[in-house]
């Protein structure tokens, strides 16, 4: 599905990624850890495709296809989505348009109102895009736009920062439908989560994870082990292991 | 139709004000401007007006092939009533002209809220012939349906001269959607419009004013608004389409307590439009409560967004909100909030903001897979698409097909 190959970036002038690999199989997810300021979210900000993160060196296939290159709007069209950490406010424009735009003329007249009671949205769809949302429903917005963008690859950029308990599982279900992770066989849906906390991982499986540090990749195993380690080394206990 | 002669007060008054210049930087030069144009008959039947007057008639929500959804129909081209009617029992619809003929009570109403010696135009409204329209609900009438009105000039270089004046008695509702527009062909003009608005004690007047010009028209507005206890005045106001000169600013007082008025504008100032518009609100009774929103678009013209609140007893309360967006290299916008407390204990904020669309919320639509173009028209008609509380949806609807209307256009 993605492969990341020797991924070198800088934001101005300041270089954050430093040849960074990894792949993402199809039906497979993959886990980022890493503190804050390692490079996670400029790894999905890159991948996305946004201007402001210059790939100097390596690059970034999707699908067999070299995207490196290509527009934000044509990597999401190939069926890439992202859910933003912290989205901007839209002031004007309806969670309703939104729904709408992501459905890409695939709505039918009960589709949003179905999208949104599953998200528990019903209420904010005549709200202005994530104008005044508290940190949960920031999460529920960008997973019921997701999911009616429909992606074969998501990119989660911490959805479980700002999310309380109540929430929390919500998310979960969300994610686990957009990822098919209540599927077995014949999934297609792959994702690349960022976690700081690993809170995430006791509502969504994971079958990968790494860790991303000074922006480079340190290390690689099994989601529930390196958290593990994490919990009693922290990040410094990564850094004085071998990349 | 009958002509009116205004107190000599007023006229002596408007005198005085002949030699005060126009309080908008664009000036308008009144000797340009012509008030004679041919009488247009009377239309019993508006379903028969030629087919492109009718198109542009509904382009600013001014039905006439199906006036069912109407509840009193007011056209008038260039100075000529061309027709009126109100279909519901307790709503009068009249050229101001015959109502004051018909009512000579009436004179305790006219040049009240507008001071004919405010500046030139209202100085030559006050000495030229006019028309215009006259609405009134009876106490405890609820109109239906709107009652439309539309101000049409066809006839070039015409100073077309209006006056009207709306009576809410007490406890009744209107809605009232005025379309004022120009013939396909009009060139330049000039358009005066005096309007009094009287809202008694717990009535309601919501007003939808759409405004559709042309490049070279030359418009000026002079409005004056009164609410009395538990009044609600709800002025929803849309100029989309290019104009050459455009400035107003009108007043509302609430005088009465509990009163509420709430003014939107949804502005957008093509190249060549120089738009000058603001709203007034003089809260001057224990809990009255005021909203002034604005809209404001360049796409290469000059947009001056004024506001001004002042609250002058306790417990008054009022909000003010400009935003802007610049969708061109060139193109202006000036927003002027200003908030005046004359005593402790009123409650008056404002915000503001300026700019163009920022590259972040294009991005943001551009990662769900929407290109850059149709990102910036959802941002840009939810711009536009100002929460109208209270507005009946025909109106509604009426105000979404304007923008929808211009969206094209204009990127």
């Amino acid at each position: 599905m993605l492969e990341v190959e020797e991924l070198t970036v800088k934001v101005g002038n300041k270089q954050i990624l430093h040849d960074v690999s990894l792949s993402v199989d199809i039906g497979e997810t993959l886990v980022l850890f890493g503190p804050n300021g390692g490079g996670k979210s400029t790894l999905l900000m890159t991948i996305m495709g946004f201007p402001r993160y210059k790939v100097t060196h390596g690059r970034i296939l999707f699908k067999g296809e070299d995207v490196t290159r290509l527009p934000v709007d044509e990597r999401s069209r190939r069926g890439m989505g992202l859910l933003f950490q912290r989205p901007p406010v839209v002031r004007g424009v309806k969670m309703r348009d939104m729904i709408r735009a992501c459905l890409h003329g695939r709505e039918n007249g009960a589709t949003i109102e179905q999208l949104a009671q599953k998200a528990n949205m019903v209420e904010h769809l005549d709200r202005e895009v994530n104008y005044g949302f508290s940190g949960g429903e920031v999460k529920r917005s960008e997973l019921m736009q997701l999911i009616a963008q429909q992606p074969e690859f998501v990119m989660l950029d911490e959805p479980d920062s700002g999310v309380d308990l109540v929430n929390i599982s919500l998310v979960g279900d969300m994610i686990n439908q957009l990822l098919e992770r209540d599927r077995m066989r014949s999934r297609t849906s792959s994702g690349l989560i960022i976690t700081h906390t690993g809170h995430i991982l006791d509502y969504v499986q994971a079958d990968r994870a790494c860790v991303l540090l000074n922006g480079g990749i340190w290390c690689r195993g099994n989601p529930k082990e390196i958290l593990a380690s994490i919990k009693i080394n922290g990040y410094e206990g990564c850094a004085v292991c071998k990349k | 139709m009958q002509k009116v002669t205004p107190s000599d007060t007023s006229k002596g008054k408007a005198r005085q004000a002949k030699a005060q210049p126009a309080t908008s930087a664009v000036d308008v030069d009144l000797g340009a401007y012509s008030p004679e144009a041919e009488e247009h008959s009377y239309q019993k039947d508006p379903s028969q007006l030629p087919a492109a007057d009718k198109q542009r008639m509904h382009d600013v929500g001014v039905i006439v092939d199906d006036t069912a959804q109407r509840t009193g129909t007011y056209l008038q081209i260039d100075q000529s009533v061309i027709h009126s009617k109100a279909e519901q029992e307790g709503v009068e619809v009249m050229g101001t002209p015959m109502a004051l003929e018909k009512y000579p009570w009436l004179k305790d109403y006219w040049w009240k809220l507008v001071n004919p010696e405010a500046d030139k135009f209202t100085q030559y409204s006050n000495t030229h012939p006019f028309k215009g329209y006259f609405i009134r609900v009876a106490p405890g009438v609820k109109a239906t349906y709107p009652v439309q009105s539309c101000l049409y000039i066809a006839k070039h270089g015409l100073a077309q001269n209006v006056h009207n004046l709306v009576i809410v008695e007490e406890g009744a509702e209107l809605n009232i959607i005025t379309g004022c527009t120009v013939a396909p062909v009009k060139d330049e003009g000039l358009h005066i419009g005096i309007s009094e608005f009287y809202i008694k004690k717990g009535g309601k007047l919501s007003f939808t004013m759409i405004h559709n010009w042309a490049p070279k028209m030359a418009v000026r507005p002079r409005t004056g608004v009164i609410l009395e206890e538990d009044a609600v005045f709800m002025n929803n106001y849309i100029c989309l389409k290019p104009v050459r000169t455009l400035q107003m600013y009108p007043t509302a007082r609430l005088v009465g307590k509990n009163a509420l008025a709430r003014f939107n504008s949804v502005l957008v100032a093509n190249p060549g439009s120089h738009l000058d518009v603001g709203s007034r609100v003089l809260l001057q009774a224990e809990r009255t409560r005021a909203e002034i929103i604005s809209r404001a678009i360049t796409t290469g013209g000059t947009i001056i967004a004024r506001g001004f609140m002042s609250g002058q007893v306790a417990e008054a309360k009022g909000h003010l909100e400009c935003r802007g967006l610049i969708l061109s290299e060139t193109g202006t916008i000036l927003a002027i909030p200003e908030l005046e407390g004359t005593v402790a204990g009123v409650d008056l904020s404002h915000e503001a903001a300026v700019g163009k669309i920022a590259e972040e919320e294009i991005e943001y639509f551009m990662a769900r897979g929407i290109t850059r173009d149709e990102a910036v028209s959802v941002i840009v008609r939810g711009f536009l698409s100002v929460d109208i509380e209270g507005l009946p949806p025909e109106l509604s609807a009426q105000i979404q097909h304007a923008i929808e209307l211009s969206e094209q256009e204009m990127l």
